[in-house]
């Protein structure tokens, strides 16, 4: 038995636009971030879809790399969300629209 | 049997998503997206990639979700209100875009689909040493600058999240009694370790009978 590999793409897309969908709709701070998490993890199942396809080890080397700075990227983002919380005591982005402190 | 486990575990990433987009409180959507990253997990497996799902399980579902439980819980995250005036054209703009993103790519991909080809399980396994055979060899500067990165990311997360002078509203909500006790032993009572004095009614250590209304009802309204 055998699946596409265009299946595998297809629940790509929908993992992405209900991630988009999620960063346009949510209104707390750590909702949105979490669906960009949600888009980058779609992304990298397109990765890993296409390096089984092409028998290439590098689609799933960038996986793990897109791994790592997403680590790293959660790790700031989630500091800076605690310096807007300290700063305004709100997690709401529509109360969150000065560039100033 | 691998088109069954495929459509499985694809559901319940689907599902899993469409919760995360739906829930008003962020834990909850926070252990939806744990359930989409270690059905995704899944799915890697299903796809040869061994090194990837044991991955995306330690780092995905568990570190990084784990800082982000840890934030919501510090910072008391509540349920979001809608605030439609000012997202209106979220919904205006962001409804028929995704749809048009979303069919646009399905349409792509299902035209091409005998193009693509296909998978069955097992046909093509790669190995933790494939992988680190070519990340060590050809990739070893990429890798290296990445540890500079996260140590970076250390750096950054502690200078933005450590304390500074003045009002701190996470030290404030650290230092605010927990409304638990309060709950449990009703208001204006005192703890059972503390001076107790001998009130009349005083029910401290006895078995709740059920025939008064829950001490602590009207702190959960």
């Amino acid at each position: 038995m055998m699946v596409p590999t265009a299946y595998y793409l297809v629940l790509s897309a929908i993992l992405f636009s209900i991630g988009v969908g999620a960063f346009l709709f949510k209104r707390n701070i750590i909702s949105i971030f979490m669906s960009i998490e949600l888009m980058l993890n779609a992304v990298n199942l397109t990765f890993v879809a296409f390096s089984h396809q092409w028998h290439q080890v590098s689609g799933q080397l960038f996986v793990f790399f897109v791994m790592v700075v997403a680590a790293a990227e959660s790790a700031v983002g989630l500091a800076i969300i605690i310096a807007i919380f300290r700063a305004r005591n709100t997690l709401n982005v529509d109360q969150v629209d000065l560039m100033k402190l | 049997m691998y088109l069954v486990l495929f459509f499985i575990f694809a559901g319940l990433c689907v599902a899993a998503a469409i919760n995360l987009l739906l829930q008003r409180q962020p834990i909850n959507s926070a252990l939806s997206l744990i359930v989409v990253m270690t059905s995704l997990a899944v799915l890697y497996l299903l796809l040869g990639a061994e090194f990837l799902a044991a991955a995306q399980v330690i780092v995905y579902s568990g570190a990084i979700m784990v800082l982000f439980t840890f934030v919501i819980m510090l910072l008391n995250a509540s349920s979001e209100e809608r605030t439609l005036g000012t997202a209106r054209t979220a919904y205006i703009v962001g409804v028929p875009g995704v749809a048009a993103l979303l069919g646009l790519l399905t349409y792509v991909f299902l035209e091409n689909r005998t193009a693509l080809g296909g998978s069955r399980l097992g046909d093509s396994l790669m190995t933790t040493a494939d992988l680190s055979r070519v990340l060590f060899r050809d990739l070893l500067l990429p890798f290296e600058v990445t540890s500079v990165l996260i140590l970076i990311a250390i750096l950054g997360a502690v200078a933005l999240a450590g304390r500074q002078g003045g009002a701190d509203p996470v030290k404030a909500a650290l230092d605010r009694p927990l409304t638990a006790p309060s709950a449990v032993f009703g208001a204006n009572q005192p703890l059972p370790g503390g001076p107790q004095q001998a009130t009349p009614g005083d029910t401290l250590g006895q078995p709740y009978l059920g025939k008064e209304p829950y001490p602590g009802k009207e702190l959960q309204a």
